[in-house]
């Protein structure tokens, strides 16, 4: 055994042992299924792939979050971030939005980023209430840390959730200040916020089980991803 | 009075367009509609400006003045007129006027907002500042919670149900997926907005019973017209295209405060409006060959149909269900993909519908969309709370 191998080890963080994000399925508003399931280690560098044209596009601040996102899921591929998962919205297969988050500890979680590919179906809404499903009632957890960096992000979290602030905790994206999703605020909104049916028919799960890319994207005009070339 | 030809029409795309300056994007609509009407019709003497709200979303004053300046049309006279979410029908009606009176020979007509300079409930808050300033703004009143109440006793007077009134949203965002300037191109699924079991997540109520897919998005973006006179010397052989005649323009108001009226239920003002654009016309309602109905909240389409008398009160629905109103059916309705999906930048929607019989009348619009041989198109442009409504008739004949 090398002293590499050694190293590495001490570098990788501590995991809590947590159990897996049960996968379900949407129906959006035009009757396709978006399915939620939590993304494998070995699909990570196809889904930095899918978000890196994403970082150079300004608008709804796509290039902050696409930068981060990708910063934060590499950290996660190759253990430098505790405690870190990514979910991911497909439908037919085809990602149409994403998710990360971690736990801070068994109590208490830090919500990341949420983008979506697949614009004007509110995907990237259902992921991050997806995400504070996981958090809330799968890892039992009591709140959520949430930051938002774009007017979107606002509206949909700070707004729509009301939130509380709690601006005295510094979240680790750093600026703006920070909000948490308390286990009561979850449940408030549930009903209005948290779609989702399991379990996804085992049909439903295998087109998702091999992800792909989206064939444009609407946020580059004219652009074509690599494996539509 | 003379009669008056649609040169030209130009559109920009619907959506959010916030990194232009509004008197660009009004600019691109028609700068699209004088190269639309070519290089060979007169110059343009005269602009008319359609806006709603300039002044307190863009912090942006005397657009007219801006318009003609970036279009480099000086010395052209140029006005701006105001007529709230009909403001741009409202502007080409004066453009119209102008040319039929005399007073102009060649019109350009350019209307739209840049909403989206502001955030969702700001645009909500701007809008419902043309309710009344005493007796119904400071009391919470949105244009949103008034098409709820409104949506309430439609529903129950006519026993309508949330999947009947989701058909108009499916048929809608259909058409809309074929309209290259369409805000919201997506298909829309009529169980999975109204039955699914998501439907109360994806859907949201958003003034009850009114939910997000019965409410267009909001938009910026403009669109615009080249008016001529029909009796300049051969201006028939300058035309690009195959002319569209204005035959008829009517307006009426109704009381500001929705509860003055005697009816909740009766939009007066859209029903006199129709009546005058028949008249002037010389049409009836069943001479229509399609409308574009605006349709700000979708139930809207069904009341203004049966104000204009294209259906019976509360069958409109029945229309909608039985396919007539489709692009193939009897009388299509909102081929555009109507406020819903097309967008609804206030100031510029009655341009825009204008813009859509333009090129409906021609044989212009996508396969998908082409109304089969229209002669007679009406376009019913809806102010305020119905407090203010414009009806404008082109033919192609």
């Amino acid at each position: 055994m090398s002293g590499a191998y050694e190293l590495e080890l001490s570098l990788r963080p501590p995991e809590i042992k947590r159990i897996p994000y049960p996968s379900k399925y949407i129906t959006l508003a035009s009757g396709e299924k978006l399915v939620i399931r939590e993304a494998r280690r070995e699909e990570i560098p196809f889904l930095l792939e899918i978000i890196e044209p994403l970082i150079r596009v300004k608008d709804d601040f796509y290039d902050i979050v696409a930068a981060r996102f990708y910063a934060e899921l590499l950290g996660l591929y190759r253990y430098r971030v505790r405690d870190e998962f990514c979910l991911v919205g497909s439908i037919n297969g085809v990602v149409a939005s994403l998710c990360n988050s971690r736990m801070i500890n068994e109590k208490s979680g830090m919500s990341y980023h949420t983008m979506t590919v697949k614009r004007g179906l509110r995907c990237g809404a259902q992921m991050f209430a997806a995400k504070m499903e996981y958090h809330i009632e799968y890892l039992n957890q009591e709140e959520v840390y949430i930051v938002a960096e774009s007017p979107i992000g606002f509206r949909r979290w700070m707004i729509e959730y009301q939130l509380q602030p709690r601006f005295e905790f510094q979240h680790e994206l750093g600026g703006p200040p920070s909000y948490v999703l308390t286990k009561d605020l979850y449940y408030q909104t549930k009903d209005r916020l948290v779609a989702g049916i399991r379990p996804v028919p085992d049909e439903l799960l295998n087109i998702c089980e091999t992800l792909k890319g989206p064939e444009e994207y609407p946020q580059i005009p004219n652009w074509k991803p690599r494996w539509c070339k | 009075m003379r009669k008056v030809i649609i040169a030209g029409t130009g559109h920009t795309s619907f959506g959010n367009l916030r990194k232009y300056k509004l008197s660009e994007i009004l600019a691109y609509a028609a700068l699209d509609a004088m190269e639309n009407g070519g290089n060979d019709l007169p110059p343009i003497d005269q602009v008319i400006v359609g806006n709603m709200g300039a002044g307190i979303l863009n912090h942006q004053t005397g657009v007219e003045s801006a318009v003609v300046s970036t279009l480099n049309l000086e010395p052209a006279s140029a006005e701006m007129v105001v007529n709230g979410p009909a403001s741009g029908a409202s502007a080409f009606k004066v453009g119209y006027m102008a040319i039929a009176s005399g007073m102009a020979d060649v019109v350009l007509v350019t209307a739209g907002e840049l909403m989206r300079a502001v955030t969702g409930w700001q645009a909500t808050d701007f809008v419902a500042t043309l309710t009344h300033p005493d007796i119904e703004y400071p009391y919470g009143i949105t244009l949103p919670g008034y098409a709820g109440m409104y949506l309430r006793a439609y529903m129950d007077k006519y026993n309508i149900s949330d999947e009947m009134l989701s058909s108009i949203s499916v048929r809608d965002h259909h058409n809309g997926m074929f309209n290259p300037w369409a805000h919201v191109q997506v298909e829309v699924d009529k169980e999975a907005i109204s039955s699914g079991n998501d439907a109360k997540v994806i859907n949201p109520m958003v003034a009850k019973p009114l939910r997000m897919y019965h409410t267009c998005p909001v938009s910026d973006g403009a669109a615009a017209a080249v008016l001529v006179a029909a009796d300049l010397p051969d201006i028939q052989k300058k035309l690009k295209h195959k002319p569209v005649f204005v035959s008829g323009i009517g307006s009426a108001t109704d009381t500001h405060c929705v509860h003055n009226r005697k009816d909740l239920l009766k939009l007066d003002a859209v029903r006199l409006s129709a009546e005058k654009a028949y008249k002037m016309a010389g049409v009836k309602a069943s001479d229509i060959d399609l409308a574009e109905l605006h349709d700000a909240f979708i139930f809207l389409e069904l009341c203004l149909a049966e104000e204009a008398g294209l259906f019976p009160r509360g069958k409109a629905i029945e229309a909608v269900l039985s396919g007539k109103t489709d692009i193939k059916g009897q009388i299509p309705i909102n081929p555009s993909g109507g406020l819903k999906s097309k967008g609804h930048p206030v100031g510029g929607t009655g341009m825009s519908q204008i813009y859509e019989l333009v090129k409906q009348l021609r044989g212009d619009a996508e396969k998908e969309r082409q109304v089969e041989n229209p002669k007679t198109a009406m376009a019913i442009n809806f102010g305020g709370f119905g407090n203010n409504v414009v009806t404008t008739i082109l033919q192609n004949s």
